[in-house]
């Protein structure tokens, strides 16, 4: 990640996308969403989603994963370059996120987050706040979840 | 226990869940599968950062809200899901050995305009440690199916 001061508003990062097997999201289910329509192909059926559909939380934490990812391959380029890497994080929190459509069995949800405020932090001299939005689009160009959040980003030390 | 369905929440009603026991193991899981950052993986890494100690990702603790309200009232109930979330609030950090209850305010509830068959919930989930804190707020709405008129209450 770069630093606070080399991001501009409207930079957005292809974060990447994510396939959701029937496996990974009976799995996560059982784990934290246990609701019958994100458990059980049947229930799924009869319910008001028409199938077997991910918890919105896996839609969510997906994308985390493909960011801490993505993010990873940004430091290594840029060490590999010998430039330095910001430090990024912890987040405050999201909000306005919104499940647009549900994500079924085999969708592919491709993740990308742009900036959309920056500003600096109050409490912590060395660290601007970053706002991201996100956006989750299927395989059919439909949205299937967006969300605004907002994490510390380390400033420019020669700044 | 009879089924909750929209009918069964109050605007102003108080409960709470839990309460869970978040360990040191399962905070470093679900880091390693879903937020692979240092602050959640490893205490001699966290302790560098501004978390200042090993802490769950705040994915997880909303991921552990969604357990404890599910397993407290959620999968007894007409659950339709929910169209998103309002606010989450990371204010304190969740750290191994917490133990967590989860307190649900009904904020406000209003039939659904478009389906008759479905009642919107508005709640605000706190979570709590053991000293009453507030690590995580978190507002919401929930979709709920209505009790049909033949069904017994």
């Amino acid at each position: 990640m770069k630093y606070f001061e080399d991001v501009r508003v409207g930079d957005t990062f292809p974060v990447g996308s994510h396939t959701f097997t029937a496996a990974d999201i009976k799995g996560f289910a059982a784990r934290f969403d246990p609701q019958l329509f994100h458990l059980d192909e049947e229930a799924g059926a009869r319910s008001h989603f028409g199938a077997l559909c991910a918890s919105g939380w896996h839609t969510a934490v997906a994308w985390m994963r493909l960011m801490v990812d993505y993010r990873r391959r940004l430091a290594e380029a840029a060490r590999s370059r010998g430039e330095p890497v910001a430090g990024i994080g912890p987040a405050l929190g999201f909000r306005e996120l919104k499940w647009l459509n549900p994500v079924y069995v085999d969708d592919t949800v491709n993740y990308a987050s742009e900036v959309i405020e920056t500003r600096l932090s109050n409490s912590r001299p060395g660290f601007g706040l970053m706002s991201f939005r996100t956006t989750g689009i299927n395989q059919n160009g439909d949205a299937v979840i967006s969300f605004i959040s907002t994490t510390f980003v380390e400033r420019r030390p020669d700044i | 226990m009879p089924k909750l369905h929209w009918e069964d929440f109050q605007k102003g009603a108080v409960a709470v869940y839990g309460p869970r026991l978040v360990t040191r193991e399962e905070i470093v899981a679900f880091a390693a599968e879903f937020d692979p950052q240092p602050m959640h993986l490893d205490e001699a890494a966290a302790s560098a950062t501004m978390l200042g100690g090993l802490a769950a990702s705040g994915w997880h603790v909303c991921c552990l809200i969604m357990r404890v309200i599910a397993d407290g009232f959620i999968v007894n109930s007409s659950s339709m899901g929910g169209p998103g979330i309002d606010e989450v609030r990371w204010l304190k950090p969740l750290r191994p050995g917490t133990r967590i209850r989860v307190r649900a305010t009904v904020l406000d509830t209003r039939p659904s305009a478009s389906r008759p068959q479905m009642g919107l919930v508005k709640f605000l989930f706190e979570v709590i440690d053991d000293a009453d804190s507030t690590l995580t707020t978190l507002s919401t709405t929930l979709m709920f199916g209505r009790r049909p008129a033949e069904a017994p209450a």
